[in-house]
Formats: C-alpha cells, structure tokens, sequence
C-alpha cells in the first residue's frame, strides 16, 4: 500500500502545469499469469480524436461525456489493431474498463481488457498496428509483465510484431520457485495435512480386539509410517504428473469435494475402524485424488512451457518436503506420548471426530459450491 | 483490509490527489483536453482540408497541400505529431521510381526533422538533379549541411540561390555560413547592406535574416547589436521556434533570467524552450526550480522511452547545467556531436569536456575550431582552457 501512495505522490509531482508537444506514443502494459492477459492501454485523447474524431460538438475541447459515449468504437478502433496470441492461436480480446489518465503531452483514455488464451503461455506475440497507416511516427511503448521478470519493446511500422518469450526466467529461479510453492501448497492446504494426520493417528498404536494399544517397538511403526508415507506420495506424484501434462483431466469441483470426502474417511476410520492394517493401501487410493488437487494448484500458478518437467519436479519435492517436516514434527511426539490416556482418547479420538466435522463441512461446500464457515475469520 | 486502507486514504488526500490515478471524471461537462487542432485559424482550415481529402480521397493534390501545412504546422509550433500526420499522408502515395518533386522536397524535409539528414540529402539531390531551380530545395541542403559543419558544402549550395532573383535569401545564406568560416565580420557587413536593399522581402525572409544577424553579432560578441536584431525579429509576428530558443540563449548569457520568463511565457510545451526557462529560473533562484526541473526530466524519460535521441544537446545542458552530473551530460553532448555541429553544439560539448575534466573529449570541437577559422570568442576561451587540462 505504500508503495501505491508513494506512486501516486510520484505522478502528482509529474503532472505537468501545461503539456509537453511530444511524438504520438501509447502505453500498453500486458500482465500475463497462467492462460490469462490482463491489460492496459493509454491512448492519447489527441490521437483518438484524429483517428476517430472525438471532437463531436467541433469546439476544440474534448469533453469526458464525449469520449465516454465513444466508449464502444474506441475499444473497436484499438483492440482491432492488436493481435495476442499464445503460440498459434490468438487469444480472444474482450474490452473492461475505462478510465482517463495524464502523461506528460496530454490527457490519455485508458483502455482495460482481458484476453484468455486457453493454455498456459509460455510466450506471446504482440502485432501492433494502432495509428501507424495515420502517422507512422506512432509508436507503442510495450511492457510485459510476467511473475517477476518485465520485458519492455518499443513497437513501430517496420517493428511491429513482437514475440516474447515469457520463460526466459533462469531455470535455478524457477525450481527455487516451484519448490517454494509446493512446500507452501502443504502447509496451506489443511486438507492434505488432516489427511495425512488421520492415516498417521493410528499408527503408533497396535489394534487389537476392538481396542487400541500403543505399539511397543519404534521399528515397526517407523515402517508403518514410512509405507503410508511412501504410498501416499507415489500416488499424487502420479495423478499430478498424469493431470499437469494434460493426460487425465477431472472437474476441480469433484476432485476437491472428494480430497474432502476422503479426509472424512480417513479420519471415520479411527472412530470406527474399518482397516487397520495395510493402510498404506488407503494411503495410495486416496493419494491418487489428492495428486488431482495439487495439479490444479499448479495450473492456476501457470507452468512455463519449457520448463515444465523441472517445475513439475520441483513442486512435487516441495509437497515431498512440506510432508516429511509435518511427519518429522508429529511422529516422534506421537511415540513419545503413544501410552498417555490423552493421545489415545483426545487426539485419536475426539481429534477424529473433529477433523470429521471439519471435512463434512469442507464437503458440503465443495460438492454444492457455497460457503457455510468463513473459514478466514475463524482462523484470524 | 485493502478496500478499508483505499478508502481511508481517498478520504485524507485532497481531490486533485485523488485523481493522480487513473479516474473517470464525475460528470461529463468536464473538459479533458484541449486540442491544438482547432485553436487559431491555421488550425481549422487544417481540419477542414482533411475533412475534404477524407471525402475524396483519390485527390492527391489534395494530400500533398494537407501534408505541406502539416509540416509548416509542425515547425512553426515545434510539434512533431503534425510531421508524422504529414509522413502518413506522403506513405500513402503510391510508390513509382521517379516520385513528384513535391514528394522528394516534403519527404526530406520529414526525414530532416528526425534527424535522418543523410537520408534526407539524398532525397534532395535526387530532387535537385531534376529541378535545379528549386530554391527550397537547395536551401534545405545548405541548412543541413551546415548543422554537420560542412561548410564548403553547404556554401556550394547557397550559391544556386544567387540565380533564383531572391538576393536576401541568398545573402542570408551565404552569410550565415561565411560568417562560421572566418568571415563573421565581413559577412555581418555585407547581410546588413543586403538587408537594407530589400524593403520588400517577406515577413518570414525578414526574420530570417535578422536572426541571422543577432547571432553572429552575439557570437562576435556585440551584445547590443545582436539585442538590436533579436528584438526586432521578435517583433515580426511569425512563428519560429528557433528564434526563441536563440534569443533565449543569448539573454541567459547576458544574464537576463526575467527576460527569458516573459519571453517564452507560453512556450512551455516545446522542450528545448521549457529548458531554456528552467535555465532562466535557476538563474534567478526561483522557488518553483525543483519542480520544473522534476518535469522536464520527466519529459526527456518520456522521449527516451520511444528510443529516440533527437534532444541529446537539451538533454546534455540539462545534465550538466541543472543535475551537475558531467560525466552523464559529456556521453550525451558526444552523441548529440555524432548528429548536429552547430556552434551551441559545440559549447555544449566543451563545456560538458571541462566539467568532466576530459580533454579528450573536446578535441572533435578543437579540430573543426581551427580547421574552419570560425570566429567565437567563448567557444575559443573554452577551448584555451581546455587545452591547459592536458
């Protein structure tokens, strides 16, 4: 927030008493994430007005009534002269906003718009042409936007198509990046972290006959958990890898009501118990969901084309690494604590029970598309 | 959260604070901008031909008229919208071998003003090689040549002019480069009788021709002579960017700073004059300097971001005059160097070459100083001091 006030501050002191006689520019700015442009255009009011004659009323002074009731034929007359596309075929224009603004020769409209390209861009092209039949000293000040790199391009008549190439971010910072997402992905994602923490409650105790009993040897247990562990990790490695190179492809509105639905289980399955052995079974099954999960956290980040296996790679080893720090933290506690009346009746237990109640409610949601808890507040 | 600090913040700015960002305005009265294009009488029968060509456009007749006026337009008001409207109306007309003299002569005089001289004196040879009385043409030349120090050249050139029956724009020609090769004095002289002789020339020739006479006057260091012939041009009421900037300069050396305000009270929106200003302003200590300065930094960042470098020369003062940073002002004086040569290009170059202690630098300006004889008695003290760096 500051630093837009600063912005704002910086513009004032820059806005010129009188306006500058300066060469026809536009400023067109694209910020690209995932499948989508946004973007903003300033166009001068002069150079409109001499494309399309803004001037209705002829008195040498345009008013805002004038160029908002041109709204439509300006949009018209500027998106028809840029063409966007991602890879190979142009990505549709649809006209947004539209707002005045100042530079320094003068009083600019300024044009917001979205274009969807329909798969995640790796690179774009931009072919210009606004004013450029009616004054070839026109030139488009072009800036791209995408995660943190910038590219700028002056477009002209003899310049006019300008591909960019989006991925040019170094391999090192991307797998920094992805990494980082992925570890935030676990820590963020409760759903995932209920999950896991339903499979790992039990297992540290033994059940026997309609009762639990706290394990006896830290071996066993520590194999217990590195099975499920293992499961559960081979088989969202899977579906993620399979959903993000495009092979399997679900509704993410089923996928994440049923990652609800299995927590619930999960965590069922210690109040009642149903399996007791061979949960890395359900580890695996369910895991296979969960991966479907994590790929469309990855598809909303956007993957970068030609780094797609490195960012594929690096997210899942920061599922891998955000899993095994919760696995670190909890198991030793839960050995620690397996005999005490507390582990067993409170966490295992009524912690089940919770977490039930939770995901019920997370299920709810999910399957009919609404929001029952503002999940936000509660946890402010 | 945000929407909460947005509307907190709206609520402490003032109005006009507000509207720094993009805005829609509250009602639809409101005036946005001003266009030049229907102020003044000029304007409006440009608007009108236009209007005419858009109704018929097969009348190229009609074109090159409009592209003319463009072009006028765009050197009387210094603004270079109106010579890419002029360049758009020339790229239309369909492309033979041999294109109509009008189109040469209009084209060069495009390319001209973007710096593009080398291309434009092709144009104008191709031009004169098939109309040799083509008095503009061969004027254009000469003035070009003369902004890349090519004095015999361009010397070459104001002589068809003695032909063409116009003698004080012939005399001013010739003078005005003789008087950069070491003939100031006599060249002085003899444009003064001319002038005198030709009662009838043109307003616009008239103007010319006295400014031509205040600068060498001020260059041979005659301060009254040239205030003579400054305020009598600026009296002709004729627009001429040039003039101002001219007289501007010679006024900031003579230490007049009120002078150049009132002189160029109004001509803010032309850069090199708003410099000219923000000098006068410096030299009287104005309070409002920081912020005209802010401004005009703000517009050469908005010209080098077309990736264009026609205002090196301002740019350089402005560096070295008004930021004290030399060593930025000497690269960009270097680089203006490569393009224009005219004597104030020079003394930017050497006062920039001082400031950053590299004599170096200068000796482009050294060698066309006593390759040419030109009489200069502050570029040539620059250049004595200079020397003594090494």
């Amino acid at each position: 927030m500051p630093a837009r006030l600063v912005f704002c501050l910086l513009i004032l002191v820059y806005t010129p008493l009188l306006h500058a006689h300066k060469a026809s520019d536009s400023y067109l700015t694209l910020k690209v994430a995932g499948d989508r442009i946004d973007g903003r255009w300033d166009i001068a009011l002069r150079d409109l007005d001499y494309a399309l004659g803004l001037d209705s009323d002829d008195n040498g002074e345009i008013t805002w009534g004038e160029v908002r009731r041109r709204r439509a034929a300006v949009f018209d007359y500027a998106l028809s002269r840029l063409n966007l596309s991602g890879g190979n075929p142009p990505c549709p224009q649809q006209a947004g906003d539209y707002f005045i603004d100042s530079h320094t020769d003068g009083v600019y409209a300024v044009l917001m718009f979205t274009a969807v390209c329909g798969t995640a861009l790796s690179n774009i092209g931009v072919d210009y042409s606004l004013l450029f039949d009616l004054d070839p000293q026109h030139r488009g000040l072009l800036r791209v936007e995408y995660g943190q790199a910038t590219h700028t391009a002056v477009l002209s008549p003899t310049h006019h198509n300008q591909p960019i190439e989006l991925a040019e971010v170094k391999p090192g910072a991307a797998f920094l990046q992805y990494l980082r997402e992925g570890v935030w992905h676990i820590w963020l994602g409760y759903d995932h972290i209920l999950f896991l923490l339903s499979l790992l409650f039990p297992a540290v105790l033994i059940r026997q006959e309609r009762s639990w009993r706290p394990a006896e040897q830290f071996r066993p247990v520590l194999l217990e958990v590195v099975k499920i562990v293992t499961a559960f990790t081979v088989a969202h490695s899977l579906t993620l890898s399979l959903a993000t190179l495009g092979v399997i492809e679900l509704p993410s509105r089923w996928v994440e009501s049923a990652i609800a639905a299995s927590v619930v289980l999960a965590a069922l399955n210690n109040v009642y118990p149903l399996i007791s052995k061979k949960l890395w079974l359900v580890a695996f099954g369910f895991g296979l969901i969960h991966g479907l999960g994590f790929a469309n956290v990855l598809k909303d980040l956007g993957l970068p084309n030609n780094l797609l296996i490195l960012a594929l790679l690096a997210f899942n080893l920061g599922v891998e690494a955000g899993q095994l720090a919760i696995v670190a933290a909890f198991l030793p506690a839960a050995f620690f604590l397996r005999r005490s009346w507390g582990y067993r009746q409170l966490l295992v237990h009524a912690g089940s029970v919770l977490i039930v109640c939770v995901a019920l409610i997370w299920f709810a949601e999910r399957a009919m598309n609404t929001q029952l808890v503002d999940w936000e507040s509660l946890f402010k | 959260m945000k929407r909460k600090l947005v509307a907190a913040i709206s609520a402490i700015l003032p109005l006009h604070l507000a509207l720094a960002a993009p805005y829609k305005p509250d009602y639809d009265a409101q005036v946005l901008e001003h266009l030049p294009a229907v102020s003044g009488p000029a304007n409006r029968e440009l608007r009108a031909l236009r209007q005419q060509l858009a109704a018929n456009p097969g009348r190229t007749e009609l074109a090159l008229d409009l592209a003319e006026r463009y072009i006028a337009r765009g050197k009387a008001e210094a603004d270079p919208r109106y010579y890419g409207y002029a360049e758009g109306l020339l790229k239309a007309w369909p492309k033979t071998p041999e294109p109509p003299p009008k189109v040469l002569l209009l084209g060069a005089l495009i390319k001209q003003h973007r710096h593009d001289f080398d291309g434009a004196l092709q144009d104008l040879d191709t031009l004169l090689r098939r109309q040799p009385d083509n008095a503009q043409g061969w004027l254009t030349r000469a003035v070009i040549l003369l902004v890349q120090a090519r004095y015999p050249d361009a010397l070459q050139s104001c002589a068809p002019l003695i032909e063409l029956d116009d003698a004080l724009l012939a005399g001013t020609c010739l003078a005005e480069v003789n008087s950069l090769m070491g003939q100031a004095r006599k060249s002085y002289d003899f444009l003064q009788e001319t002038l005198a002789d030709q009662a009838e020339a043109g307003a616009e020739q008239r103007q010319w021709t006295l400014t031509v006479l205040a600068d060498i006057a001020a260059r041979l260091g005659k301060p009254l002579e040239a205030e003579k012939h400054f305020s009598e041009a600026i009296r002709i009421d004729y627009p001429n960017v040039y003039l101002f900037g001219a007289y501007a300069d010679f006024l900031l050396d003579q230490h007049q700073p009120q002078k150049v305000l009132s002189l160029l009270q109004d001509k803010s929106r032309i850069d090199a004059l708003f410099l000219r200003s923000v000098q006068a302003k410096q030299q009287l200590g104005s309070s409002n300097l920081a912020q005209a300065t802010q401004e005009l930094e703000a517009r050469f960042a908005a010209s080098r971001m077309r990736g264009e470098n026609l205002h090196q020369g301002d740019e350089a003062r402005f560096m070295l005059h008004l930021l004290n940073k030399p060593e930025d002002a000497l690269r960009l004086a270097q680089a203006n160097w490569q393009a224009q040569r005219e004597p104030k290009d020079a003394r930017i170059l050497l006062e920039a070459a001082w400031a950053a202690q590299d004599a170096e630098a200068a000796k482009p300006v050294l060698d066309l100083l006593s390759a040419s004889g030109m009489e200069h008695p502050q570029l040539r003290q620059l250049a004595a001091e200079i020397r003594q760096l090494r």
